[in-house]
């Protein structure tokens, strides 16, 4: 059949025709621009909508950008230069500002010879902070830890760091980096004593203190490893009685009788002399390490079959998140020396760290109950049938889940709770926000400016939120277990 | 199998107190207890010991002290000469005004925004985006000072509107005036003023306010009734009776007829002397803290609105369509239903966010709460333990009335389980 009929047709194509290309509204970039901009009446009403709204923010700040001066003494020497270059009507940016005050707004009143401080702090909070955040990505560790040893030591050397601390600081820096490449949790042991060596380094005074402290938890464990051989459990209760009882009557007079005999102290810098970025990032980190475990246990406690338990973490949690954190704030400026036995009084900014880690740390029990609630009923009885005691079932079993649940939520609370370090100018403290802004304004040179320090930090509060941000939704995908 | 003896339960040891379970929990919280009714009692006692040293004592009394300063915004009658509570109660209003306004722009802002963040449209997606991020990533303090800032060094004193060619003209067909101090807005006036309801500690209440409130509610009423009544119908005849038009008429005519009764109108700003004057003008505080606050909520409500509507399946869009529903029924009955359950926990904690929020009106120098209690009050009285324990009790009571108020409208658009 098909053979007779071949033959009697006259032509036959025996080649395949070159593909035709599509026609132009179908290709390339007006086909992107067909489906993505001017689909339908109102898409094209939206994407013209949007271009105004372009247009207008380049035509508004287009030519204030571009008159940007960076070198001038004052703002109306600046308004001189812009004046001279672009003509007279024309407005632009003084970013001399930020360069002549740069100081200020990172380091507050902090001495200026002492800068290399708080900088060698935060380039060892890196090392400190590598086990924990960034222990899974080898390349991604290796970037971060190269780089903070190199702008430590360059931002040491042109801060003019003593020769000692220029060594110390390369031996750890370069030493976390050896470590980690070998195994990078041996960096814990540094994790752990670092925030005691970053209170010490930031505001100075004697080494003997941090020491102490430290010491009271060794003596702890200690007494733990001697009382649970005859009762385990009158352990846990001794090693916190012996590490509480040294803290409260001994570790004062021991830490001021050694520096007697062997003075380890460096410059004191007092709190009031904390300002800008550097009291934001203290704040910040101190608020962020302290409210995690402090919201895990109230969450925890929220979930409890104990009833007081219970009761009391629900009224802690819910009175804290129905107040405003200035209200709380204004507690620990004016109100704990009420609540403190008379003629006590202790530093404002640790005042204000309590308080921020409080504040963050019910809205983050509330996170993680959620995460807790999320998990199903089935891992909880999972837990239980292996046999696991509370404690074990918790740490190995639940809170792992729970919390990779709750890693959005987290990292929110982490960078509301950055954002909110600003709100400490309404106690008197330097935050770079706004008391900042005003102590630069106050002088004659730099009166009347505004737009250039407010986008100057709204900048640096987006570079450290967004970045905390993104840092979640990678740590999301790296947690992610489950197949997609 | 009934005569199994019941195991003998093992003689009480104290050692059981801490190792058994039963009575671990027990003991654990009886030394909890103690712990916290030592530190109640220490923190009491130091506190009583502090207030006798500053020869201090706990007691209210202050409230009904002369407050002897001003406030610029007073949504009651006000005076220096009236008591701190009245001031107090002052304060209240006008963070209830800033947040109540802020929560409902905001909403609305921050709808459309999270909706606009979902169009096809790559452009307005990406604008939108970016309006996200860069309004949540920034402190709140930040846009209040900034909007601030664009009202008192930008905008012109009032005597720019002035002369023949003036520099500003009045936006809005000549109805409202932006100038460096206040906002210049047109107020409501009658031409036939049917008095005030008096209240009593000098607050009134216009009868206009009221009839308007009832005519609204009863149409709203009549409303339902009338929906009930179509759905009998439909369900009886199998038609559904036509009454968009009856609707309509309800809702508009009274309050039309109460209009033209009472001669209800916009009465414009003039600018008399040096000011503005016939008009309301609204400080540029609230208006900063209340467009600061909007814009911050906004980013937020974007995102949970967001997140929500993505929540509902594809698949629930598409089983609408196979059974016929329109675009907009679909969007009524199968979507917004499915996403409001998702939507409206976190927006009730974004609605308590924004008024506890309000209270950086510290920043712009607006008297709310915090301004006048927490501020004026008590650096003039020095009594700081009773005014900030009571600001912070209002704040709390604030909160939980918004939430319980809020977690009835959650409940019944909650997903009704087995």
């Amino acid at each position: 059949m098909s053979d007779t009929h071949a033959q009697t047709v006259s032509f036959v194509r025996d080649t395949m025709l070159p593909a035709a290309t599509p026609p132009v509204r179908e290709a390339g970039a007006i086909k992107w621009l067909r489906e993505n901009l001017f689909s339908g009446p109102v898409n094209t009403i939206l994407t013209l909508l949007g271009f105004a709204i372009v247009w207008f923010l380049i035509a508004t700040f287009w030519d204030w950008f571009a008159h940007s001066v960076w070198n001038a003494g004052s703002l109306a020497e600046c308004r001189q230069i812009i004046a001279a270059t672009w003509g007279e009507s024309a407005r632009g940016a003084c970013w001399a500002v930020i360069r002549d005050r740069w100081n200020q707004y990172v380091f507050g009143f902090y001495p200026m010879d002492l800068y290399w401080r708080p900088t060698m702090t935060f380039g060892l909070l890196m090392v400190a902070l590598a086990p924990v955040l960034f222990s899974a990505s080898r390349t991604i560790r290796r970037t971060v830890l190269a780089i903070t040893a190199v702008l430590t030591l360059w931002a040491m050397v042109v801060l003019g760091a003593p020769a000692g601390w220029l060594a110390f600081a390369a031996a750890v820096l370069i030493g976390g980096f050896l470590i980690s490449e070998r195994h990078v949790l041996w960096l814990l042991p540094f994790s752990i004593v670092y925030p005691l060596l970053g209170v010490w380094f930031l505001w100075g005074g004697s080494l003997w203190g941090p020491i102490f402290v430290l010491v009271g938890p060794l003596l702890g464990w200690i007494a733990w490893t001697l009382v649970s051989r005859i009762a385990p459990m009158l352990g846990v209760v001794a090693a916190i009685l012996v590490t509480v009882l040294f803290w409260l009557l001994y570790a004062g007079d021991a830490a001021a009788d050694a520096e007697r005999l062997l003075s380890l102290s460096i410059q004191t810098v007092r709190s009031d002399r904390f300002g800008g970025f550097l009291l934001s990032v203290t704040i910040g980190v101190a608020g962020i390490a302290l409210s995690l475990p402090l919201g895990i246990i109230l969450a925890l406690a929220r979930q409890s079959d104990m009833f007081l338990v219970k009761t009391l973490s629900v009224i802690f949690i819910e009175f804290i998140r129905g107040v405003p954190l200035i209200t709380l704030l204004f507690v620990a400026s004016l109100l704990l020396n009420y609540f403190l036995p008379p003629g006590t009084s202790f530093d404002i900014i640790l005042r204000v760290i309590i308080m921020v880690t409080i504040f963050a740390a019910a809205y983050m029990a509330e996170v993680i109950r959620g995460g807790l609630a999320a998990l199903p009923k089935g891992q909880y009885e999972a837990a239980d049938a292996l046999g696991l005691d509370y404690w074990k079932a918790q740490r190995l079993i639940i809170l792992p889940q729970a919390l990779k649940i709750s890693i959005p939520g987290i990292v929110s609370t982490f960078i509301g709770m950055f954002k909110d370090t600003t709100l400490v100018t309404f106690v008197g403290l330097y935050d770079p926000l706004k008391s900042m802004s005003d102590a630069v304004r106050a002088s004659t040179d730099w009166k009347g400016i505004y737009w250039e320090p407010y986008i100057f930090v709204g900048a640096i509060f987006f570079l450290i939120c967004f970045g905390m941000s993104r840092y979640s939704m990678y740590l999301e995908r790296r947690l992610q277990r489950d197949h997609r | 199998m009934t005569d199994v003896p019941a195991p003998a339960s093992p003689p009480f040891r104290p050692s059981m107190l801490i190792y058994d379970r039963r009575y671990r929990s027990l003991t654990f919280q009886v030394i909890v207890f103690i712990l916290v009714m030592a530190a109640a009692w220490w923190l009491v006692d130091n506190t009583i010991r502090n207030l006798a040293l500053m020869g201090k004592n706990f007691n209210f009394g202050f409230l009904f002290q002369r407050a002897g300063y001003d406030i610029p915004q007073t949504p009651i009658p006000y005076t220096s000469d009236d008591t701190h509570l009245r001031a107090t109660v002052v304060g209240l209003l006008n963070t209830l005004i800033v947040s109540i306004l802020g929560c409902i722009s905001a909403t609305i802002l921050g709808v459309i925004v999270g909706v606009a963040r979902l169009s096809k449209n790559w452009l307005f997606a990406r604008l939108m985006t970016v309006f996200v991020e860069i309004f949540r990533n920034m402190p709140l303090l930040l846009w209040i000072l900034i909007v601030y800032a664009i009202f008192t060094e930008i905008l012109p004193t009032p005597a720019a509107y002035r002369g023949e060619n003036p520099e500003w003209s009045m936006i809005f067909f000549d109805h409202v005036a932006l100038t460096n101090r206040y906002t210049a807005l047109p107020t409501l006036a009658m031409t036939n003023d049917p008095g005030s309801l008096d209240l009593g500690a000098r607050v009134t209440f216009n009868w206009a306010t009221i009839a308007f409130a009832t005519v609204l509610i009863g149409g709203l009423l009549a409303r339902r009734a009338i929906k009930a009544w179509a759905q009998r119908v439909q369900d009886r005849t199998g038609d559904r009776p036509t009454t968009w038009w009856i609707n309509l008429a309800i809702m508009t005519i009274p309050s039309l007829l109460l209009i033209w009764h009472f001669g209800l109108h916009l009465e414009r700003p003039a600018l008399t002397g040096f000011n503005f004057t016939g008009g309301l003008n609204v400080s540029n505080a609230l208006v900063a803290l209340w467009l600061a606050l909007t814009l911050y909520t906004a980013a937020f409500i974007a995102e949970i609105v967001r997140a929500g509507i993505l929540a509902v399946s594809r698949g629930q869009t598409e089983a609408a369509f196979a059974l016929g529903l329109r675009p907009n029924r679909t969007m009524n009955l199968v979507i917004l239903p499915q996403a409001l359950r998702v939507i409206v926990p976190p927006l009730i904690s974004q609605y308590l966010n924004l008024m506890k929020n309000s209270s950086l009106a510290i920043a712009v120098g607006y008297m709310d709460l915090r301004g006048t209690l927490g501020g004026t009050t008590l650096n003039q009285t020095g009594r700081e333990l009773e005014a900030i324990v009571l600001m912070m009790l209002i704040y709390l009571i604030l909160s939980l009335i918004i939430s319980a108020g809020m977690n009835v409208f959650n409940a019944s658009v909650k997903l009704k389980e087995r």
